[in-house]
């Protein structure tokens, strides 16, 4: 839902950064305000999950520049667990294994750390488990998933039904799916578009990766963007992943070139 | 493998080692008990061998500093505040002086073994497994005072739970145990062995399982800055027998468990899961041996190993299959930790194979905490700190939850990661 006035939740400038020696990301613009979806496509390769991981301030990628303001704050700036705390939420293209670790115990945990920012009390066991039992039910979980290690021997589609059970948990300001959609069956896929659109709501905003359109038929997006080389391309509104479907990604090495050019015709 | 610096040791700290025993069995033997004789013996033999030293393959990596700064004198230990027994357990407390059976009524398919049968008996473990002139097998026998010796018949429904506390005291506690598996038998065992002062904690188990017998035995040793403990657990299988042993020891000055198994004529079943951890300045180490002396043998085995602080972590895990024991299956799994620039972790499988036709596979890793599971955790708000908890502790409870149901009550990942009162 596109609504001028409100407030900014996720604004990205001109953001650059790389891993080890190789830039990936050369200049990332993108403004989210509340209420709004969002959807990022583009070929294997081009930056999207860097993006996310960039956002969620993984380690191993390097900001080497621009900026990002989350809800006014500066946001690279921020440990990886305060932006969570603060409301914002990566789902994994491909979740972690954590041998070990209870699921229960895992979700308990996060739950209370997100609660803590938010600056609600803290869940005991047994109010978790109450919570958790009624959130499960947004993704169709077996409760039986809960008494595992986190995402250990889990299907990949059980492991991104784990990732959604987790963002309905810890609700969110601006979640940023990553291919939540990618080794989901039909059903599952149904199952999990139908959780986001019932977390979606008009205070907080949603970025979804992904490749294919039949995501975008059940989760309708705002705005469409098109990733290539690090960089946003082009942005449209939902018309554009049609024509995305359509015409493939040909056109953006044409449109790609064009720009490599143009710094050279200016200098 | 890393290379260890070695260090030779003065001509006045050997000196110094050497009285330590002298002053030690000056203290510790006479006496007029059952085991008077071989404690003779066995002092004879303690006198007239070296102290174990670094340049001794066995104890290369293991300084034996904490274990000579012990008070070379017997320790009455006071008994310490415990847990609540678990159901379907009996405990059984060991103080190294009183008769840990007085007074209780033991379940069906338990008896004491006692005179001249426990005279030819006592031993033969030992020496079927090659751990009679073990140093820390020989200080046992030259200090210890009574011995738990158990027949068990058929199958026992009670888990035994054998329990010893150093407490603060100075000076070393002997335990000395033994359980004979008639044919058919099965038993649960836990050892809980603890401490908190500067004292040293031996404790020698023999246990032999009959034909077709089980044991399923776990033993958790949680220590003190200062304390040491020296654990040997010789166990000899008859053919269709099934040993599980599970440990997990952690928090001693000098911590060391020499698991010394033998299937006499193979074709019988071994598991050995371990978990040790080395914090602060502290030695944790294991020896195991596994002998194959006949065919069709199976051992699996899985040691795991935290290092933190200046923390030093050995492993040696001896696997011996000669030309008769041919269709063995063994297994040998070493997974390290490493969670300081400081610490150290030395891991070695030490393989004998003659046989031909044989399955032995082992390995080891050694790595630091996954960044890609940290991040993971600290993505859904977990502070790094909390996250690395997390992890430590999955990578304990794979052992930890292996440890039979009596060990709960003890908390056994809260007590070895020092996250409560010891
Ligand atoms: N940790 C890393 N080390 C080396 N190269 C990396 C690393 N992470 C990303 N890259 C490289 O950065 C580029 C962008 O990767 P990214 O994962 O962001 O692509 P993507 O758009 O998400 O692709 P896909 O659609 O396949 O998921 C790729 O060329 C990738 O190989
Ligand atoms: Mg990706």
């Amino acid at each position: 839902m596109i609504r001028p006035d409100a407030p900014v939740l996720l604004e990205i400038r001109d953001l650059t950064a790389r891993v080890e020696d190789q830039p990936i990301l050369k200049g990332v613009s993108l403004t989210i305000r509340a209420g709004e979806i969002h959807a990022v496509m583009g070929r294997n390769g081009s930056g999207k999950s860097t993006l996310s991981k960039v956002l969620a301030g993984h380690p191993a990628y390097t900001v080497t520049g621009g900026t990002v303001r989350y809800m006014g704050d500066d946001l690279l700036s921020l440990e990886p667990e305060l932006r969570a705390r603060a409301g914002l939420f990566l789902g994994f293209q491909y979740p972690v294994e954590i041998p070990g670790v209870s699921n229960l115990e895992f979700l308990r945990v996060a739950t209370n750390a997100r609660r803590a920012g938010k600056g609600e009390e803290e869940l005991d066991t047994f109010a978790f488990e109450d919570l958790v039992r009624e959130r499960l039910q947004v993704v169709q979980m077996d409760p039986a998933f809960l008494e595992r290690s986190v995402n250990e021997g889990f299907s990949g589609g059980e492991k991104k039904r784990n990732e959604i059970l987790q963002m309905a948990l810890l609700e969110p300001l601006v979640a940023v799916l990553d291919e939540t959609d990618s080794g989901l069956d039909i059903d599952a896929l149904r199952i999990v578009a139908g959780g986001v659109n019932h977390l979606a709501g008009p205070d907080n905003a949603t970025l979804l990766i992904t490749h294919y359109q039949r995501l975008l038929d059940v989760i309708t997006p705002d705005y469409v963007h098109v990733m290539a080389a690090g960089r946003i391309l082009r942005t449209g509104g939902k018309e554009l992943a049609l024509e995305l479907e359509e015409r493939g990604y040909d056109w953006v090495d044409a449109e790609l070139a064009a720009l490599e050019r143009t710094p050279a015709e200016v200098g | 493998m890393v290379a260890a610096s070695l260090s030779t040791p003065t001509a006045a700290a050997a000196a110094a080692a050497g009285s330590w025993v002298a002053a030690l069995l000056a203290n510790a033997t006479g006496g007029a008990d059952a085991l008077a004789a071989s404690r003779e013996r066995a002092a004879q033999a303690l006198a007239q061998t070296p102290l174990p030293s670094r340049r001794v393959e066995a104890w290369r990596f293991t300084d034996l500093a904490p274990l000579t700064a012990v008070k070379p004198t017997l320790l009455s230990p006071a008994p310490g505040a415990q847990p609540e027994t678990a159901a379907g357990s009996l405990r059984l407390n060991l103080d190294g002086h009183s008769d840990p059976l007085a007074g209780i009524s033991l379940p069906a398919g338990l008896e004491p073994i006692g005179g001249d049968e426990l005279n030819a008996t006592l031993g033969q473990v030992l020496a079927a497994t090659g751990s009679a002139e073990l140093w820390p097998v020989l200080l046992n026998g030259a200090t210890a005072r009574n011995v738990l010796a158990l027949r068990v018949r058929g199958t026992v429904a009670t888990t035994l739970e054998l329990v010893s506390d150093a407490g603060a005291g100075e000076g070393i506690l002997p335990l000395r145990l033994l359980l004979v598996l008639e044919p058919e038998a099965s038993l649960e065992v836990l050892q809980v062995h603890r401490s908190s002062g500067a004292n040293l904690t031996s404790v020698v188990l023999e246990a032999r399982l009959g034909e077709g017998a089980e044991l399923r035995h776990g033993l958790l040793a949680s220590g003190a800055e200062t304390g040491c403990l020296l654990a040997t657990v010789a166990v000899e299988q008859a053919t269709g027998s099934r040993y599980s042993g599970v440990s997990a020891h952690g928090g001693w000055a000098l911590g060391r468990l020499e698991p010394r198994l033998v299937q006499s004529e193979g074709a019988a079943h071994s598991a050995l899961k371990a978990l040790q951890l080395a914090d602060g300045r502290q030695i944790s180490d294991t020896h195991s041996q596994m002998v194959f002396e006949g065919p069709d043998g199976r051992l699996e085995q899985l040691h795991k190993a935290v290092a933190d602080g200046q923390g030093r972590s050995v492993f040696n895990g001896a696997v011996k299959v000669p030309r008769l024991a041919q269709r063995t299956d063994a297994a040998q799994l070493s997974r390290n930790l490493l969670l300081s620039d400081r610490a150290r972790i030395d891991t070695k499988p030490e393989l004998e194979i003659v046989a031909d036709d044989v399955r032995c596979a082992h390995g080891a890793t050694v790595s630091r905490l996954e960044q890609d599971e940290l991040f993971y955790l600290q993505s859904r708000g977990i502070a790094a700190d909390q996250a690395a908890r997390l992890l430590l502790r999955g990578f304990c409870e794979e052992v930890l939850q292996e440890l039979p149901e009596a060990a709960r009550p003890w908390q056994p990942l809260a007590r070895l990661l020092g996250e409560q009162g010891r």
